[in-house]
Formats: structure tokens, C-alpha cells, sequence
């Protein structure tokens, strides 16, 4: 037994944070041979990573964020001989659908420009779709498809990569609240609500929505604001429908997505989103909400009418004013590194972000471009971040 | 106008709740998930039978009378919505749902009387069809004068074991057996408590000398081993009777139930605070002795709350609702509340006297073999919770349910919530209630996705 193992107190990292971004790092971490200690407040997973829509969707993303999706999508694939376990990730494809002529030249616009980044996109009228995918709605006129995403279960996905990491020898901390940070001439010390003190010389804050008070800690504040995704499930079906079906209209309540798992129950969400609350670490889902998307999924599919929805939940997601991750490292104190803040699109993200943080941390160095995500990127207008709100 | 008081349900507890508003003036909305009035124990048959609430009800028949005459006189003064299910809560009012149509109810205050439901034990075997719950077999037999079997065994706990065993006997269908998992000496220690209502408990006496009289066996101390059958039902039972011995009992159909759980999804919809009742190894709402919730103008009433049973609820009702306008400075005289208070002790000792006589055998959840479906809406076994519980590492029941699905399906737990639970506290090795209760979500039950919003 090594010291680390004996006495867990001190680590070369310590991970703030136990969601996906979190449970990814620490694993990578270990590929890296750096010891880490991975503290979660609650369990790992519980928040947004475990309560999102399970979509592992490239297209559609910002173009400067698709190197990391690529590596993300890369790890995806191979995770049962990474994690042991697949989290029911199913390489389905994706279909993001319009009505609107707008909104079909804008997918039609990214096709076009996403090539340059590596991904390829089918176009597709929706006649074209129909004969593909029977099950698409007859409203649907423009489908960009795209053949090697698809979906996983955020329920098990972050736990997976959790307990893989303390198989490679990460310690994994659960119900161990953080309730300071400092740093002295060499190191991070953590203090956790059990009056346990960690100590490491590099620390990365990956909290989630709750990420903007960690940094805040450090003279790095970031404008972003808390709110819940509006999610949804219906009883199962024989299963039919591989690809995620997801809506790319301007409208916002048009704006739904929907998933069929193997054992036959439709996922959905979209549209609206509601409050959340960092202190009770609840969002709220407004029933109401609920029966907005219901007739916009009919749209998308329409067999989904006959079906009736059994559970609805929410989760505490953080939202970044220009809704774009904080990831990277700290413009203001050495060794701290940042990943939070993924404004509902980082499930697909988290195997990517973890071994680029990970690779980032140990070498110092990584060739995913990191630019378009620092977290000083707010800096001249900091009267702006302060007042964010993403409802105004 | 300010918006009115709902009272949610129109069994004993809602019937007499609504009854006290009108006295005092108020025009309360009852929404009511059944077709016709009067809840589970005076459930009425459909419109188009006539048997006499005689023979439907037993010595309860004056009771139930007066609850559907008392109901059917207050309809002119209450905004009454049957066959009419909530299913959530918003802002803007409580969300029902009747047919396909959504109707968003704005309410004051509300009165939850939602009753109970059987409380299952899992047995290997139970998904098998011709299994039913107690309850179920009730309805079927009140409602459709339909049983469930030509010979059934009624196996489980609790005095409505032997309530429904008797209905079946004097319905014409001679039960092939009675299995009760407590034993005689387990019930003896109830006794004092259930001595507070002697005229309720000769009629259980009484049920039990009618079916023994006619030949029906009634074992005490039994544990079920298995539900035997074919894709087309039920064949047997297979259960070891006090003295260890392995038997089997030949039926075609089993209905089971181990006492009652409280349908509590809505008052924790609307955030009240919830306890752990160690009278009824359960969770519930929190309220005062009159039914006041931990939120305001959120009251409780009947076996939705505490399982105290019908005559209870009655009186629970008309407290809730004496509550509600005590706290709206409304006339109600003290004595009133002073009695109801008064008969409500009684039931309080006669309902714990009923649990310590017939309580939940939950260490039968921890010998449950690993192959036994615990929820059936998601086929997850006992073994699978134990995975949760072990390799998983999931400290409570909900981490268990997102880590292996226990309560995901589409009755959200509320069948199989309380022995998922049960076996999870027992492979991690704490009190059942360490390892607390599944959340609830809307919708409470499953909403159709057609329906329409009326605005």
C-alpha cells in the first residue's frame, strides 16, 4: 500500500466536484498516473449530469467546440474496455428536423460549414427522412442528419466513470461538501464539512452551476445563472425509433427533442426552461411546460400521441451568458483549472472534457482548442456578467 | 371571488369534509378519480346493478348508505368533477385531467383525502396473471360483482384479509384457502388497542367463525414460498406454515395485500413535509391532530394520511375541514372540535392496535431470492436492488432506482416503493427508513399525451 492510499489527505489534484466533468477527470487523471482526490458534495452524478437529456449529439454545436466533441465521441465509443460499461450508449444517429424554411437554410448553412471541422452531415428533405424513418412527421420538411451520434443514460454514465476512477485508484470523496478553498506558497487545501482538510498543488473546480461561487473564490467571476432542463418519459413501446429526433426551430417553445431507449420508453425535453435553486439544489418542472411539449412532439413524431407520459424531472444546470462553457485554466492563480458551466450541451462533452483536462493538467499542454471558453473572456465588461440574468 | 377550497378525493374523508364546508357556507370542488362516490370501502357498484347495500356492504351497509345520501345532497352546493384524476401542480392551480381534458383548477386551500392503496410484498410468482391485490379483488366483486377466481386463496396480512375472504364466501365463491403471515400470538398483542372499538372487532371475530364455519382454512404464521402457474394463470400456492412445513394449496387465483399504504404523491407535490410513522412503518405527510399539513392551507384527512380506516376517516374529514375554517376565522364551535378530537384518540388506539396485531413482515423482504420482480412496471428484480445496494453503493432509494430502475416505470413506485425500499435497507443494514422514499414527480399517474388544454 502506497502513502496515497494510506493516507488520502493529500494528492497531486484535487477535483471540486463530482458530475460528469468531475467523475471524467479524475478517471483520466489516473491514465496519467497522477494521484487525485475527487470530492462530491452528494453523489457523484446527481445534478445535471445525471438528470440531462442523454443526448450525444455533435451537430448543431458551436464549430470551435467540434475538436472536443470529436474526442468526446472517439471515447464514447470505446468505454466498455475504458469503464467497463457502455452507459446504453447507442451510436443511433441524430436527426435535427425543422418546419420553418429559416430554420431549414440555417441547418442547411451549417452542413456546409461544419465540414471544415471534421463533420460530415446527410441533408435530407423530409420525404427523403420519411423513407429513412418512417416514424417522422409529415410536417417535417429539412433533416440534417447525422449518422454516428446518438444517446446514453446520464443516470449511469457519470457513477460509471466515479467508480471507474476509484477502481484506477482515484479517491472518490461523496457527501463531502467543500466549505473553503485557499491556497498557501504550494498548495490547494480543501476543507469539507466533516472538517476533513485535502491538500493538493493543483485543483480543478468542476461544480456545475454551482462553479461560479468556487471561482468567485479565486477573483474570477463569470456570468451565469442557474435553471432546469424539462424533462420527460413515456410508458414504453415496442422499440422503433433509433435516432435522437431532435427540433432546430427559432421558436422556442418548438423547441423539443426525444430519444427511444431499448426497453421502449421515450425520453423528452426541450422547450422552456425553469427556475432553479443553488441553495435547495432543486429546479423546478413546471407541469405546465409538460403539456407545452406535448403537441410539438406529436409534430415530430407523431405515433408518440398515443402514448402517455409517466414521469417528468428536472435538474440544476448552469447556464453561461453567451452559453458557452468555462473550461480551461485560471488567468489569475497557477494550478487551478476550470470546467463548469456547460449550459445544458455537456453531456455529450464529458468523456472529451475530462481526458483534455486531464492531458491539460498533467502535461501542461493540449491541442483541443481551449480559446473560445476561458473563463477571463468577460473581463471588459464586468458590470455586464454581474448583472446576467438569463431569463431578462 | 377568491378562489375556492378543493377537497381531492369523495370517499368517507372527502365526503365529510365537503359536507362540514357546505354547512358553513362554502362551495368546495370535489374531484374524485372514481365515476360514483363513496371511495373503496363503500365503493358503489356500477349504475346499472341493484344488489342492496346489504349484500354489498355487511354490517357497514347503514354507513355507506348514509355517506352516498348525504353526498348525493350536497351536489347542488359543491362543483363536483368524477372520474376526474390530478396529476399535478402549478402555479396557477391544481392540474386535472378528465377523459383527454387538462383543466387547471385554481384553488385556496385544499383538503387531500386520497386514501390508500394494498401495501405488496413481493412473492416469486406475483406478476403472474390471476395475482391480484386485495383491493382489486374488492372492486371487482363491489363494482362489477365479478371474482377474481373460482377458488382463491387470500394470502397476505391485515384485517382486510379477512374482510374480503368473507365477501368472496357470502358472494358464492368458497375460498380455497386464507394465509396470513402473522401469527396468532403476533395478533394477541394488538388485542388491547383493537378492544377500544369492541363492535368492530366482533365483526372481524365474526368473519373469521363464518369462514372457518364453512369450511374454509385459515393458516396464521405462514410464509409464502411461491405463486405457481401457466402463462394462463395461477395453479397454486406454495407456502411453509408455522411449523416450517413446505405445503401447497391448489387456486386459480391469489389475492394479496399486507395491510394499506397512504397515497401521499400529492401532498408531497406541493412540498409538505414529510415523517417516518414507525406505527405504520411508513412515510407520510406530517399534520397536527386535526389534519393541518406543514404548509399552509394544505390539510389531510382519512387513509391518505394515517391509516386508521373508514369510520376514522369520517371523522378526520369533518376535523380537516373544521381546521380550515377555524383558520379562516370562520365560525366552528370548540366542542365540535373537541369531540371530533375525542373519537379520533379512540381510533388512533384502535388503528395501532391493528398494526401491532397484523404488522408488515419486512423481514420477509430481506429473504426475497435474488430472482424474485420486485417492480413490475421495469422487471427489476430483488437481486438487482441488492446490486444497487452492494456493488452500486447507493445509500437511498432514489440513487438505487436511477442506478437500476426500481419505481421508473409507470406506476412510480407506489406498488412496489415500500418493498423496493425494504430490501435495500436490508442489504445496506440500516432502518428502512435511512434509506427514505421515493420522490415524486408529476404526472401522479400516467397523462396521456393527446390531451387537450382547456385554458
Amino acid at each position: 500500500m502506497n502513502d496515497f492510499a494510506r493516507d488520502p489527505v493529500r494528492a497531486d489534484v484535487i477535483v471540486v466536484g463530482g458530475g460528469f466533468m468531475g467523475a471524467a477527470t479524475a478517471f483520466f487523471l489516473r491514465t496519467h498516473g497522477l494521484s487525485v482526490i475527487l470530492l462530491e458534495r452528494d453523489l457523484i452524478g446527481q445534478a445535471a449530469s445525471g438528470t440531462n437529456f442523454g443526448n450525444v449529439r455533435r451537430q448543431g454545436r458551436y464549430l470551435p467546440q467540434l475538436p472536443l466533441a470529436h474526442r468526446s465521441r472517439d471515447i464514447w465509443g470505446r468505454l466498455p474496455e475504458l469503464i467497463g460499461e457502455d452507459v446504453e450508449f447507442l451510436p443511433s444517429g441524430h436527426l435535427l428536423v425543422t418546419t420553418r424554411s429559416d430554420d431549414g437554410a440555417r441547418l442547411e448553412q451549417y452542413a456546409v460549414d461544419c465540414k471544415a471541422w471534421g463533420l460530415d452531415l446527410t441533408m435530407m428533405t423530409g420525404d427523403q427522412a420519411r423513407a429513412m424513418f418512417p416514424m417522422v412527421g409529415p410536417e417535417i420538411h429539412t433533416v440534417s442528419y447525422s449518422p454516428h451520434d446518438g444517446h446514453a443514460n446520464p443516470r449511469l454514465a457519470a457513477p460509471a466513470f466515479g467508480r471507474a476512477a476509484r477502481r484506477a485508484g482515484a479517491h472518490v470523496v461523496e457527501q463531502a461538501p467543500v466549505l473553503s478553498i485557499t491556497k498557501d506558497s504550494t498548495d490547494f487545501i480543501a476543507e469539507t464539512a466533516d472538517g476533513r482538510v485535502y491538500r493538493a498543488p493543483m485543483l480543478q473546480v468542476s461544480s456545475g452551476a454551482w462553479g461560479r461561487k468556487m471561482a468567485a473564490l479565486f477573483g474570477e467571476d463569470v456570468p451565469m445563472a442557474p435553471q432546469g432542463p424539462q424533462m420527460g418519459v413515456t410508458e414504453p413501446m415496442p422499440y422503433r425509433v433509433a435516432p435522437v429526433i431532435g427540433s432546430a426551430s427559432s421558436v422556442t417553445d418548438e423547441g423539443v427533442y426525444l430519444r427511444q431507449v431499448k426497453r421502449g420508453n421515450i425520453v423528452f425535453g426541450g422547450g422552456r426552461r425553469s427556475t432553479a435553486d443553488l441553495e435547495t439544489k432543486r429546479a423546478r418542472l413546471d407541469p405546465m411546460n409538460t403539456l407545452r411539449q406535448m403537441p410539438q412532439l406529436a409534430r415530430l413524431l407523431p405515433a408518440i400521441a398515443r402514448l402517455r407520459v409517466i414521469r417528468t424531472w428536472s435538474g440544476v444546470e448552469g447556464y453561461v451568458q453567451d452559453s458557452l462553457p468555462i473550461m480551461g485554466p485560471s488567468e489569475r492563480v497557477s494550478g487551478l483549472f476550470y470546467a463548469f458551466g456547460f449550459c445544458g450541451h455537456g453531456f455529450q462533452l464529458g468523456p472529451g472534457v475530462g481526458a483534455t483536462m486531464a492531458e491539460l493538467i498533467a502535461t501542461g499542454h493540449t491541442d483541443i482548442p481551449l480559446e473560445p471558453f476561458r473563463v477571463g473572456r468577460f473581463q471588459r465588461n464586468a458590470a455586464n456578467a454581474a448583472a446576467y440574468s438569463p431569463h431578462a | 371571488m377568491a378562489d375556492p377550497v378543493i377537497v381531492v378525493g369523495a370517499g368517507p374523508a372527502g365526503t365529510r369534509a365537503a359536507q362540514r364546508l357546505v354547512q358553513a357556507g362554502l362551495r368546495p370542488v370535489v374531484v374524485d378519480e372514481n365515476e360514483r362516490q363513496g371511495g373503496q370501502i363503500y365503493r358503489r357498484q356500477s349504475e346499472n346493478f341493484s344488489r342492496p347495500a346489504e349484500k354489498l356492504y355487511g354490517a357497514e351497509a347503514a354507513r355507506a348508505r348514509a355517506l352516498h345520501t348525504d353526498f348525493e345532497a350536497l351536489r347542488p352546493h359543491i362543483d363536483y368533477r368524477p372520474g376526474t384524476m390530478v396529476w399535478g401542480v402549478a402555479e396557477e392551480g391544481l392540474l386535472t385531467v378528465r377523459d383527454r381534458a387538462v383543466a387547471t383548477l385554481p384553488f385556496s386551500a385544499i383538503i387531500i383525502a386520497s386514501g390508500a392503496t394494498d401495501r405488496i410484498m413481493p412473492v416469486p410468482g406475483w406478476t403472474l396473471p390471476g395475482v391480484y391485490s386485495l383491493g382489486a379483488s374488492q372492486i371487482a366483486l363491489k363494482a362489477q360483482a365479478c371474482a377474481v377466481g373460482g377458488a382463491p386463496v387470500f394470502m397476505g396480512t391485515g384485517p382486510l384479509l379477512y374482510l374480503v375472504a368473507w365477501q368472496y364466501l357470502r358472494a358464492g365463491v368458497k375460498p380455497a384457502a386464507v394465509l396470513d403471515t402473522n401469527s396468532l400470538a403476533t395478533r394477541l398483542r394488538g388485542l388491547r388497542g383493537m378492544m377500544t372499538r369492541a363492535r368492530v372487532l366482533a365483526h372481524g371475530v365474526r368473519y373469521m367463525a363464518e369462514l372457518i364455519r364453512a369450511g374454509v382454512p385459515l393458516h396464521t404464521g405462514i410464509t409464502p414460498a411461491r405463486i405457481e402457474g401457466r402463462e394462463d394463470g395461477v395453479t397454486a400456492i406454495v407456502w411453509q406454515d408455522a411449523r416450517g412445513r413446505l405445503r401447497r394449496t391448489a387456486c386459480d387465483a391469489v389475492a394479496t395485500g399486507f395491510g394499506l399504504r397512504a397515497e401521499t404523491q400529492l401532498a408531497d407535490l406541493l412540498k409538505c413535509d414529510f415523517v417516518f410513522d414507525r406505527r405504520f412503518t411508513q412515510w407520510r405527510p406530517r399534520v397536527d391532530p386535526d389534519g393541518r399539513a406543514s404548509r399552509a392551507n394544505v390539510y389531510l384527512a382519512g387513509d391518505g394520511v394515517l391509516l386508521r380506516g373508514a369510520d376514522a376517516a369520517e371523522t378526520a374529514g369533518r376535523l380537516a375541514a373544521c381546521a380550515l375554517l377555524q383558520d379562516r376565522a370562520l365560525p366552528v364551535g370548540t366542542d365540535e372540535i373537541a369531540d371530533l378530537r375525542g373519537i379520533l384518540a379512540t381510533m388512533d388506539r384502535f388503528a395501532e392496535g391493528i398494526a401491532s396485531a397484523f404488522p408488515w413482515p419486512a423481514h420477509m423482504a430481506a429473504a426475497l431470492p435474488d430472482d424474485t420482480v420486485v417492480c413490475r412496471c421495469e422487471n427489476v428484480t430483488a437481486g438487482d436492488i441488492r446490486h444497487a445496494a452492494t456493488a452500486l453503493d447507493s445509500p437511498e432509494i432514489n440513487r438505487a432506482k436511477a442506478l437500476t430502475r426500481p419505481g421508473m416505470g409507470r406506476c412510480q413506485g407506489r406498488m412496489c416503493g415500500l418493498a423496493a425500499a425494504e430490501i435495500l435497507a436490508a442489504a445496506r443494514g440500516v432502518p428502512v427508513e435511512q434509506v427514505g422514499r421515493i420522490r415524486t414527480a408529476a404526472p401522479l399517474k400516467p397523462l396521456p399525451l393527446d390531451c387537450t388544454v382547456t385554458p
